[in-house]
């Protein structure tokens, strides 16, 4: 792991998983001069697969789900793919529908709230492990688990914690003498509840890629400042933290893009409820479409679309950043 | 001297910081062995001090076929997600055919939609074909989820094969699909380890599209199972936990058989779902 996510794979078949940079190696043409003729004709054929694939299981699905957004559906119509062509009408009816404000309010604050603190976490942890100690590397790699466990697992367990009369939560907390909390079945609390799952469940990404970004930085750029009379907290936040820049950008904007979809724990935890006080606008993309006996497909894919664009805004911002950072 | 020292006070600091991360898996593991009496008790045993299997004893009689049905879909996962992406890697890490970066940025693009949103695509089209609550179905839904991380992955892989050995097998007459079966793909091991093991993780843990598409499936996967478990029978907390405990083996073995490979395919921007 000496090899951080944004070096470019060296040349070399010996240990490549040590700098997999998929992102970077899948755009950089550092190949030899292409062959024309039949190298074409057997790339082409090699990628046959997966194009139809994409075609298939990527842009026919969301296609189909353009296709129910712009549509007046019913549970019949839906069955015999018979219903009337409405336009944007389902977006409109999403936009003035009283769930929208509360729910684009609650994707913001989840999002801006476990980021930022996954972030600082993660890099704190990060500058700790960084002195190497003993154990240093088992500790790591344990850290790894909740990231690794099934989400249903790990939200099923933040449940039963938060438990308003038997979670060991609420035990601690009346161990110190603070009041029990309502945390899943308070509107004050259930979106708090839900992103502190997500917190913990996002620290070891965090933790892992801006260790690898750490061990990228030059160690004798450290001693120099050392030498030069800075103290750690300084060295941190005058030379650390800047060369960690582009680092940190990546992570962020990955974590963006993966914290707006985040559906699992919410709907695990609280399906958005109480009363809609923990509701995203992933979850309630789901609930419209799947959450009850009468389905409405069309504006449940209309939230999803507005999601799925805005995901893609920030997704584009990541390869651009990934790009500008390969060409540096 | 007061090197060492250091070094063992942050070793401690460390294991207090892992121990307090952990702290959840522990309890669910300590729930997972809790009477049911105690189950509601304030404050709570900090340590299965009467432990009891009830849990994992409703675990084996209720949830075997759950945890088959996972297992076959997981596997399955892994081979579609294999087959249908170490070629596409080949080919754009070494036989590099114009077109193919804008094939790779689509399949970053792709990675970035959420599954929430496939799912709803997936359904409509599942419902039409009749291939809704099916196995096969579900595999196939739950290949979206490895297979654009796996060709970027093999990708990375394969570019770092040297060229001359690729020149070796030209001389020696062979063509590219003779070397991509007989060099390329041995030589990829590792990444293929790594592959087989994130595209396993995913299907196993994937709640989204089992919930989606095999809600009224005979053949229902774990995750339904716990998601049933919570639903129906709050009350048993102990067989709630002790089924998320065994949901969490192939993470646990994940963890402890490639460690390496698990950090390198998060650092290599997987995307988890």
């Amino acid at each position: 792991m000496r090899h951080p996510a944004q070096t470019p794979a060296p040349p070399d078949g010996e240990r490549p998983r040590e700098r997999v940079t998929a992102t970077r190696a899948a755009i950089a043409h550092r190949a030899p001069a292409r062959r024309r003729g039949t190298g074409q004709w057997a790339g082409w054929a090699f990628l046959a697969p997966v194009v139809v694939y994409l075609l298939a299981f990527y842009a026919y699905p969301l296609y189909r789900n353009i296709d129910l957004s712009l549509r007046d559906y019913t549970v019949r119509s839906f069955v015999r793919g018979d219903a009337p062509y409405t336009g944007l009408a389902n977006y409109a009816k999403v936009v003035r529908d009283a769930t929208f404000g509360p729910a684009l309010w609650h994707t913001v604050v989840f999002t801006v709230a476990s980021l930022a603190f996954q972030f600082a976490i993660g890099l704190a942890l990060a500058v700790f492990f960084h002195r190497n100690f003993r154990l240093s590397a088992t500790l790591r790699a344990l850290f790894l688990v909740p990231w690794l466990l099934p989400l249903i697992v790990s939200s099923s367990t933040w449940s039963w914690m938060l438990n308003s009369e038997s979670g060991v939560v609420n035990a601690v907390l009346a161990a110190v003498g603070i009041e029990p909390v309502n945390w899943l079945t308070s509107p004050d609390w259930s979106l708090w509840s839900v992103t502190i799952a997500n917190i913990w469940i996002g620290i070891p990404f965090n933790l892992v890629v801006l260790y690898s970004g750490l061990q990228a930085i030059p160690s004798h750029i450290h001693e120099a400042a050392a030498l030069d009379g800075a103290t750690g907290w300084q060295r941190f936040w005058k030379v650390t933290f800047p060369l960690l820049r582009p680092v940190s950008a990546i992570t962020l904007l990955l974590g963006l893009v993966y914290t707006l979809k985040v559906f699992d724990i919410i709907w695990i935890m609280t399906k958005g409820g109480p009363s809609d006080a923990s509701t995203t606008l992933a979850t309630w993309s789901y609930r419209l479409g799947f959450g009850t006996l009468l389905p409405s497909f069309g504006p449940g894919a209309a939230v999803g679309n507005l999601l799925i664009l805005t995901a893609l805004v920030f997704g584009l911002v990541y390869i651009r950043v990934q790009r500008r950072q390969g060409a540096a | 001297m007061t090197a060492t020292r250091r070094a063992w006070w942050r070793t401690g600091l460390g294991v207090v910081f892992t121990a307090l991360m952990l702290f959840p898996v522990y309890w669910m593991v300590n729930v997972s062995f809790t009477r049911d009496q105690d189950m509601r008790k304030s404050p709570p045993y900090w340590f299965p001090v009467h432990g009891t299997l009830e849990g994992y004893r409703a675990v084996l009689e209720q949830q075997g076929p759950y945890l088959a049905t996972s297992l076959v879909v997981g596997l399955g996962t892994v081979a579609l997600t294999l087959a249908i992406s170490a070629p596409a890697a080949y080919s754009l890490a070494k036989l590099r055919p114009r077109g193919g970066g804008v094939l790779s940025f689509m399949l970053l693009i792709a990675q970035m939609i959420p599954s929430v949103i496939m799912a709803m695509g997936f359904y409509a089209i599942y419902l039409s074909t009749g291939v809704l609550n099916t196995v096969p179905g579900l595999i196939v839904a739950d290949s979206t989820l490895a297979v654009p991380f796996a060709v970027l992955i093999f990708t990375a892989f394969m570019s770092g094969i040297p060229e001359e050995l690729m020149q070796a097998a030209r001389v020696d007459g062979a063509g590219a699909l003779r070397t991509f079966w007989s060099i390329v793909l041995p030589v990829s091991r590792n990444s293929i380890i790594t592959v087989s093991l994130f595209a396993f993780l995913w299907a196993w843990s994937d709640f989204v599209f089992a919930s989606t598409l095999d809600q009224g499936g005979d053949h229902q996967p774990i995750t339904l199972g716990i998601y049933h478990y919570i639903g129906n029978n709050n009350q048993q907390w102990n067989a709630i936990m002790a089924t998320a405990v065994v949901a969490s083996i192939p993470a646990a073995v994940l963890l402890v058989v490639a460690q390496r490979y698990v950090a390198a395919g998060v650092t290599a921007g997987a995307v988890k779902d």
